[in-house]
């Protein structure tokens, strides 16, 4: 069986905490920068704060993963080193990066740390997963979230390093790393800033008629009825009109999360080493919540017991959960 | 889409005004009490306002009298009971049930799940918003308890009984 790790997500030193009394594994988080594809106001660690985060973690059998996984412009590869140097004489147990050139000066300048391929690399084939591997000495991928699991079990034999996968959070759109929507909106890029949707671009609108409409940038991307569920404000999540449609309607995604709980025996089976909670950005109660029952869960299957996994439906965006890709093809 | 230009604020109830003024007068002095103790308690909250120190937040209870007006300037800090009808003009807005708003405090609840349900409402600047959130994500244990305690066995046992009469 293989090692069923839980990677947790810590938005900020107390999440940390709260992951780690929760029963992670891993935890995962940046810095207050563009390092990391989670850059948003009041969320991270600075050094101080991480260094504290290292030292809680370790004193409880917790590993701390720093995530590098943003695309530095081309000549400001300045930050981005600085953050590895600091990340390394900080004791953390590996880096999650997704860009070449990261991952090329980490393998060199420190090699005693353990290298992670950020989903945001988007490595999704046994010949990229094996080039990682063979160049940067990668021990993990993480993989992104377009693979069925009969798919992830023939990857698994054909690549000499661990596998991550998605089981719960936001589900983004398919091809990460090469997003570039909020960029056309914004001229902020996720992908090297590390702002999906930046906060100061952010409206919501109350009617009088209790809809709520979301802006971006002075764009309206959604309009949720009285009574309707909401998303966050992304265009991949957005609700357009088009001449051929009636209705306004999800040109790309609906707001939706990815739940798998159901699937981790099946995962397991199929050799994942690690499983990744998605949500830096969320609350300590989130982390709370969902570390605890996925923790639970993960140990009822290790120890042959049926695994009955609590309902986290009401922290799923839109109130709506999916098993995507990984169940079907199908799934859009 | 188009969301049109009906945008409203949320219209002040004039029957209300008299109450919400003496409801003002009443709670103020402990306003001033739970804000001055939280910033000396929790220092590290400022540092994650960064530049939204100086915003002014209404944190409007739904279903109380009043509303709260918030500036988080460790130099001079604001934290009042106004009627609605007088609240400044605010950099941002934040709106809900008072249990749903006390239990995001103390992160009992999860803000986004709360947005998602359509239970919290928020306007005006939402980077503010994000900092003041995650600023608050980032204390350890209950603001709410913190300041029950500073009225001693009363303060916790109005709180439980606030907790027991709110059922979320």
């Amino acid at each position: 069986m293989s090692l069923a790790e839980l990677i947790c997500p810590a938005g900020t030193p107390a999440a940390l905490r709260t992951a780690v009394d929760a029963g992670a594994d891993a935890v995962y988080c940046g810095f207050q920068d563009a390092t990391n594809a989670r850059n948003f106001p009041g969320l991270n660690f600075t050094p101080d704060e991480l260094a504290a985060s290292v030292a809680y973690a370790h004193d409880k059998g917790t590993k701390v993963l720093l995530a590098l996984n943003t695309y530095p412009p081309a000549g400001k590869v300045d930050l981005w080193r600085q953050a590895a140097d600091t990340g390394a004489l900080l004791g953390v147990d590996a880096f999650i990066v997704a860009d070449m050139g990261v991952a090329d000066y980490i393998a060199r300048t420190h090699p005693g740390v353990r290298l992670h391929l950020s989903v945001q690399a988007a490595a999704s084939s046994p010949e990229a997963i094996r080039y990682y591997c063979e160049n940067f000495a990668v021990k993990r991928v993480v993989l992104p979230r377009i693979l069925t699991i009969p798919e992830i079990r023939e990857i698994r034999k054909e690549i000499p390093c661990e596998i991550e996968t998605f089981i719960f959070g936001n589900h983004g759109l398919m091809v990460e790393g090469r997003c570039s929507l909020t960029n056309y909106l914004t001229g902020q890029s996720t992908n090297m800033d590390g702002v999906c949707s930046p906060a100061s671009d952010v409206e919501y609108k109350r009617h009088t008629d209790d809809s709520m409409s979301s802006q971006l940038a002075g764009f309206t991307i959604d309009c949720f009825g009285a009574d309707e569920k909401a998303g966050y404000p992304t265009i991949c999540k957005g609700r357009y009109t088009a001449p051929h449609r009636s209705e306004p309607y999800y040109a790309f995604e609906v707001p939706i999360s990815l739940n798998l709980s159901r699937l981790l025996p099946d995962l397991i089976d199929a050799g994942v080493h690690a499983f990744k909670i998605e949500g830096r950005q969320r609350s300590k109660s989130y982390v709370r919540g969902v570390v605890s029952a996925f923790r639970q869960a993960v140990d009822d299957i290790r120890a042959g017991r049926e695994a009955n996994i609590a309902d986290l439906v009401a922290l799923t965006e839109g109130q709506k959960q999916t098993q995507g890709a990984f169940e079907t093809k199908k799934w859009r | 889409m188009s969301a049109g230009d009906d945008t409203l604020p949320r219209a002040a109830d004039p029957g209300t005004s008299v109450l919400a003024r003496l409801s003002c007068l009443i709670v103020q002095p402990v306003l001033t009490r739970v804000v001055r103790r939280v910033a000396k308690q929790h220092p590290s909250l400022f540092s994650r306002l960064g530049p939204h120190q100086g915003t002014d937040f209404v944190i409007d209870p739904v279903e109380l009298p009043f509303a709260l007006h918030l500036r988080p300037d460790p130099q001079a800090l604001v934290f009042r009971a106004v009627a609605r009808n007088a609240a400044p003009e605010a950099g941002a807005t934040i709106r809900g049930k008072f249990m749903l708003l006390l239990e995001l405090v103390d992160s009992e609840e999860d803000g986004d799940a709360a947005f998602f349900s359509r239970d919290l409402e928020v306007t005006g600047d939402t980077e503010a918003v994000v900092r003041l959130r995650n600023a608050l994500d980032d204390v350890d244990g209950s603001i709410a308890e913190e300041t029950a305690g500073m009225f001693g066995p009363a303060g916790r046992a109005i709180l439980a009984r606030l907790r027991r009469a709110y059922p979320t």
